[in-house]
């Protein structure tokens, strides 16, 4: 990134990132090394300073069969949530990519959930979903009680899956769409004209070409369903019934604010930022590797 | 734009991308419908099950009720302060770190531009309890960096919290931005930066009569992005804000319906009303910079 023509006032240089720098180390690098610090010391009973404590309160953590459930629950809303939104906008973003008649109508529209705010993606989909309201519940005529995700976990698991699938839908479609314009024309239509179909082509040179961005939609739809699936839960279920939809992160959260313990929820805090840490190697990884050969 | 599809013979693929995409187009735009319909009606008809698909005529009323209830113009006035503050502290802060990076040359700028890419992996979620008591007391980290050099600093505590700064600062700090930013300014050649220099001009005019204009398509799509974001922020406004007006819109739904966990059933006339609210300003921006907002979504690659 050298350039030649350079300007050479430093003071204006260091005063220009100033500000930013500023609230990075304030708001993003004293908070975790504050994270820390709680993960390794305990506040005692009765106030005064933090006593060092360790590995006391991960141990205590990694002990807690509820801890070990919230990491389960979390494993399998990123697994369901990912493959479901990553399976739906594939199959549209291929489909809008043959360019049919209207195709431009659909795809304007299959932008809009991802505008959506996560609170107001969980009201609307814990009302179409409601046990006793809205549409899923017609099912409940059919067998009473068949349908209750106040009650019944894997029911409110599958609709938290869902509202967040529908929002990550839209993100998805947006990158898989622009990957696939991005493939040469004239190499779909070279296949066209040796006379392989749709589907064979859509198998045989489309979606390998994907593969790059199926791979970067893959990390970033876990990380986004670890990190970023506070505002569904929160509305929708409440990490209930009987912790069946208790994330990760609403455990901290609810530790941490309800619960005031501020050292279980850094402990936690410090598990959480560990896994997007991993995740982020992982994609910065795939990214030098698509420098590389692009 | 790229030319008309391939002309080939496929009826019945065809038939079956027009129904998958129609397909799509229901499970898009069909929960945002539902809102808006259960939004027009009384509470029986919005409690029958299934409800109908047509809308009703208590528009008006359910959307008194909750704007004048929960006092829901104060909360969306408030996002949209909110909103607005943290993608013109974004843009600001993004384009002057990425113009003092890419065109003064010292040592640390590389150490700079990492110290801020790495904030990519400490997501507000995950430093939430500690990046609170911040925001309770924001000198705290000023004392301790005074501490270090041994002094000691009696600066009183200065409380972010139930204020707009509060809400706008710790977000304003941003990685893509400026990633996009420096991407940007890499591809601007050095006989601009020569000409400028030519003319007599010094750094700060240089930013101003040729970078800020030339850098308005992407100004414009990350001013996008950042405004949908900004204005679906829900836990950190959930957390530093205990005083009902400093709300935002995002939060409100959260007090607008019991909690999930007990029992009693929502009053979804009027909660969906709200939702409704609360979705369309960001649905707004996307529909109308549809192009601005997809190139910033790809480019930032988040």
């Amino acid at each position: 990134m050298d350039r030649r023509a350079t300007f050479s006032n430093l003071w204006l240089a260091g005063a220009l990132v100033a500000p930013q720098i500023l609230l990075v180390v304030v708001f993003f690098y004293w908070p975790t090394l504050q994270a820390l610090y709680w993960a390794f010391s305990t506040q005692p009973p009765f106030g005064g300073t933090n006593q060092w404590v360790g590995w006391q309160n991960f141990q205590q953590i990694f002990a807690d069969a509820v801890y070990w459930n919230s990491v389960r629950v979390s494993i399998i809303f990123a697994i369901l949530s990912t493959a479901l939104s990553i399976g739906m906008a594939l199959l549209l973003a291929l489909m809008i990519d043959r360019q049919l008649a209207g195709h431009k109508a659909y795809r304007f529209v299959y932008f809009w959930p991802y505008a959506i705010a996560a609170p107001a993606v969980g009201l609307a989909f814990r009302f179409i979903f409601a046990p006793d309201a809205g549409f899923v519940s017609a099912i409940n005529q059919l067998a009473p009680n068949l349908w209750n995700p106040a009650l019944k976990g894997w029911d409110a698991m599958i609709l938290i899956v869902i509202a967040n699938s529908w929002k990550m839908m839209a993100y998805n479609f947006i990158f898989f769409l622009a990957a696939l314009q991005s493939i040469p024309r004239g190499l779909i239509e070279a296949a066209a004209m040796d006379g392989s179909g749709v589907l064979r082509r859509a198998r045989d040179i489309q979606i390998p070409l994907l593969a790059p961005t199926l791979f970067f939609l893959l990390v970033i739809n876990v990380t986004e369903s670890f990190v970023d699936s506070f505002g569904i839960v929160d509305i929708t279920t409440g990490g209930g019934p009987a912790r069946a939809t208790d994330l990760m992160v609403f455990k901290i959260y609810s530790d941490g604010f309800k619960g005031l313990d501020y050292s279980m929820a850094a402990a936690q805090s410090i598990v959480l930022m560990l896994l997007v840490i991993g995740l982020t190697f992982v994609q910065f990884r795939y990214i030098e590797k698509r420098v590389h050969y692009a | 734009m790229r030319d008309a599809g391939l002309i080939e013979r496929a009826p019945v693929l065809n038939a079956i991308t027009h129904v998958l995409m129609i397909a799509g187009l229901l499970i898009a735009a069909f929960p945002i419908y539902v809102v808006f319909i259960a939004s027009t009606h009384d509470l029986p008809t919005v409690n029958r099950v299934p409800m109908p698909l047509w809308p009703g005529d208590h528009l008006v009323q359910n959307y008194t009720t909750v704007w004048n209830k929960s006092d829901f113009g104060a909360k969306m006035i408030n996002s949209l302060i909110v909103a607005t503050g943290v993608t013109i502290g974004k843009i600001t802060l993004a384009a002057l770190t990425a113009f003092s990076i890419v065109f003064f040359r010292y040592r640390a700028r590389m150490l700079i531009f990492w110290a801020i890419f790495i904030t990519l992996m400490l997501p507000l979620e995950v430093r939430i309890v500690p990046t609170y008591a911040v925001a309770a007391d924001v000198a705290e980290p000023l004392r301790w960096l005074v501490w270090l050099f041994g002094f000691e600093l009696g600066i009183a505590p200065i409380n972010l919290l139930n204020t707009y700064t509060g809400l706008i600062l710790p977000l304003v700090a941003t990685a893509t931005g400026t990633f996009l930013y420096r991407q940007f300014f890499l591809t601007i050649p050095d006989t601009l930066v020569e000409a400028a220099r030519m003319d007599g001009a010094g750094p700060l005019r240089f930013f101003r009569e040729h970078l800020i204009p030339l850098s308005r398509n992407n100004m414009a799509a990350l001013a996008t992005i950042m405004f949908v974001y900004a204005w679906n922020q829900y836990l950190w406004p959930l957390l530093i804000t205990t005083d009902a007006r400093m709300a935002t819109a995002t939060m409100q739904l959260q007090k607008i319906v019991p909690g999930p966990l007990f029992g009693q059933p929502p009053v979804w006339n009027e909660a969906m009303a709200a939702t409704l609210l609360v979705m369309v300003p960001p649905l707004l921006v996307v529909i109308f910079m549809q192009g601005a907002f997809v190139r910033g979504l790809v480019a930032t690659d988040k």
